[in-house]
């Protein structure tokens, strides 16, 4: 089962280049310029991990963090970013990011991650299923 | 010994401060400004005092001088008045005589005896009288000589009594050939009749006894001379009676007079005199300057104590005064400096941090592009055939991959030094922070291939410390090790433990050295040996201020030609004060 994978970077060279590798190791890649086009894409399809530059020209990274842990916390986040400081790292984990990497990133090490964030994703979409079913069961009284 | 260092401990602390250090020599000069302090301080307060001195001084001896004088006046006068009363008295009294009696009373022994008896009664110092005629005969005497019918025509009283009518002759001996005077007068003339002259003989003994009965202290004398210089009474220093004295006979004044003069033995002497009128006597006081300045000595002695007293002390308090003022000017410079430079450290730190962190960020993005392009470019050998067996095609691209690779671990270098501008303690390997450091400079050892030996004890135990900070006080002794050595050098870094808490680390080059002199001072501030090749003078001095900021301890050993070895000890468990601790808290 291939991995459904968004990018979101504001250099477009790097965005090709990358998604074409991984699209080359079997991977459904999407790619995003803009933190509003990747809000739009992350409305409209799920997403099993979403790799995420910090630093952006009108929204910045950790916003678009927030606002994909808001709406959709099941999507496995995973920082990359050549601004990289410790403390910006330690935020980005306390707002429920996966993982932090830093830029020049080996495409080996995040094909890893990726793989990890596809099966968290898939744990936690049946966990929220059940409790889905289980919420309705209560609801109805079944 | 003991007072030696003693005496050691007045030192004030700026003493040996090294004026040439610094770029402003004049400023820091602390021994010129306390001289100039001291000098300024003592010429304001001691030329006054010793000029207040001075004229009191000399006022002192003029107006005593000027007394000595008027005293002497004033004797010399009281004296000229009583010899010249004791004369005239018996002068007036000869003329009585002469007018009471006739001449032939006179002329009759008994007679003229009587009236000597009576003259030695009623005014004494009478020792004979005798009648002459007008051709010099001594026509009636009375008197203990045999004087009767002597001739005095030739006498020179005789001539001057006839001429002048009376006549006080000098102290002479004459026949009898004992020292006396004469007092002549002529006898009024008669009618046709012969000229007489009465002549007194007098004895010196009551003249020479209103000069002895004068009050003259110590070394005082007084006497009378007549004109050519020959004693008329005896005198306590000058001479006995008719003995020429040594004292210049002054001029003729009709008034007393004082001069200045000297003793035969050489004595610097007030000479009071006064020519008695109608004699031929001088009246001479004579005495010594020293004695009369006596009580100046004592009052000398009392300024000169004064004075020196009172300069010990202004110079005692200028100097302790001084001595203070500079010690703080010295210990505020002092303060000043360090501050300054602990500043400019911080501020060349955090702009360094700031560069770093910068060129790292901006760098990070291209970086990240290249090693996207090359790896897609691998991967694209990788999975179309054509391409795949070509080895020299991927080992380019594995090349560049290795490059962006290793640009990124420089980026992440500098982004982790930067980090460490704030002091943070944490637990240090000493071989990671090695690497780190060489990582800087490694380029630069290989391109001028300087051999690098590590000597890292395998045990050494990880110690709490400031890791940006002993990064960069490795960074500038590796450095400063680099400009000392020529190409081709080598250089030895070793770190061994030091007793229970400590661990020693030493940077040794085989380069130039450093001379004796310099050693010193290569830890203070603005003290460079490469100030012509643009050296701030600061590398040594901040590295040895982050050493002490690290409770750690730096020395240096060189030799010149051989090398130099700086040395730094320091405690395994931080204590730096008033910083946050953070454990472990990055990498």
């Amino acid at each position: 089962m291939s991995e459904k994978v968004l990018l979101v970077d504001d250099e477009t060279e790097f965005l090709e280049s990358l998604s074409e590798r991984m699209s080359m190791r079997g991977m459904n890649v999407s790619t995003a310029d803009t933190p509003a086009s990747a809000m739009r894409a992350v409305e409209a399809e799920s997403y099993d991990a979403i790799v995420l530059d910090l630093q952006m020209p009108e929204m910045n990274g950790i916003d678009l963090l927030k606002f994909i842990r808001e709406k959709h916390p099941e999507m496995q986040v995973i920082l990359l970013t050549g601004h990289a400081t410790l403390e910006k790292g330690v935020q980005a984990m306390k707002l429920g990011a996966m993982d932090f990497m830093e830029k020049p990133a080996d495409i080996d090490v995040l094909t890893e991650k990726i793989k990890k964030a596809q099966a968290r994703k898939l744990v936690l979409v049946e966990k929220m299923t059940e409790d889905k079913i289980r919420e309705i069961m209560t609801t109805k009284g079944w | 010994m003991k007072v030696l260092t003693k005496l050691r401990r007045l030192i004030p602390e700026f003493w040996d401060t090294d004026p040439a250090a610094g770029p402003y020599k004049s400023l820091f000069n602390y021994r010129r400004i306390w001289r100039l302090a001291i000098v300024l301080l003592a010429v304001v307060a001691l030329v006054p005092l010793i000029v207040m001195t001075f004229i009191d001084y000399n006022v002192t001896r003029t107006s005593l001088e000027s007394e000595n004088l008027l005293r002497a006046a004033r004797t010399t006068s009281n004296t000229r008045r009583a010899v010249s009363y004791f004369l005239d008295e018996r002068k007036s009294a000869l003329e009585y005589v002469v007018l009471q009696e006739d001449v032939e009373s006179l002329l009759d022994p008994q007679r003229l005896s009587r009236v000597l008896e009576a003259l030695k009664q009623g005014f004494g110092g009478f020792v004979d009288l005798g009648l002459i005629d007008g051709q010099g005969r001594q026509v009636a005497y009375v008197g203990p000589y045999q004087l009767q019918g002597r001739d005095y025509s030739a006498q020179t009283w005789f001539t001057r009594a006839m001429d002048k009518g009376d006549f006080i002759s000098g102290v002479f001996r004459g026949y009898r050939d004992v020292p006396h005077l004469i007092v002549a007068i002529k006898c009024p003339e008669r009618i046709g009749g012969k000229q007489y002259v009465l002549r007194a003989t007098l004895d010196t003994e009551q003249f020479n006894n209103i000069l002895s009965s004068m009050d003259l202290s110590g070394g005082g004398d007084a006497f009378l001379v007549d004109v050519h210089g020959m004693l008329q009474t005896p005198s306590r220093w000058n001479g006995p009676v008719l003995s020429r004295t040594s004292l210049r006979i002054p001029e003729y004044s009709d008034s007393t007079q004082v001069m200045l003069a000297r003793d035969e033995s050489g004595r610097e002497v007030i000479v009071g005199y006064a020519y008695i009128t109608d004699t031929p006597f001088i009246l001479l006081l004579v005495k010594p300057t020293a004695e009369l300045m006596k009580p100046w000595q004592s009052i000398r002695i009392e300024l000169l104590w004064m004075l020196v007293v009172s300069v010990a002390v202004i110079l005692l308090v200028i100097m302790g005064v001084a001595t203070y003022m500079v010690g703080k000017i010295y210990l505020a410079d002092q303060t000043r400096a360090r501050t300054l430079h602990h500043m400019e450290h911080t501020n060349r730190m955090a702009s360094i941090g700031r560069l770093a962190a910068g060129v790292a960020h901006e760098i990070n993005n291209p970086l990240a592009i290249i090693n996207e392009k090359a790896g897609l470019v691998r991967d694209l050998f990788v999975y179309k055939k054509e391409y795949a067996e070509d080895e020299r095609l991927l080992g380019i691209v594995d090349s560049i991959i290795s490059s962006v690779e290793r640009c990124g671990t420089i980026t992440k270098r500098l982004l982790g030094f930067a980090r460490h501008i704030d002091v943070r303690v944490e637990n240090i390997r000493f071989a990671d922070l090695v690497e780190e450091v060489l990582g800087f400079l490694h380029k630069e050892a290989e391109y001028r291939s300087i051999t690098i030996d590590l000597d890292i004890e395998d045990a050494l135990p990880e110690f709490q410390s400031d890791r940006g900070k002993l990064q960069q006080i490795l960074l500038n002794l590796v450095n400063n090790a680099f400009q000392a050595m020529s190409d081709g050098g080598r250089l030895a870094i070793a770190a061994h433990r030091q007793g229970r808490n400590a661990i020693r680390f030493t940077v040794a080059d085989n380069g130039c050295g450093i001379p004796e002199a310099d050693r010193k001072r290569i830890f203070e501030p603005f003290f460079s040996t490469k100030k012509t090749r643009g050296g701030t003078g600061l590398g040594l001095s901040i590295t040895y201020g982050l050493v002490q900021e690290l409770n750690g301890e730096m020395s240096v050993e060189s030799e010149v030609g051989r090398g130099t070895t700086f040395a730094i000890t320091l405690p395994l468990h931080a204590n730096i004060k008033g910083e946050q601790t953070h454990e472990n808290s990055s990498r």
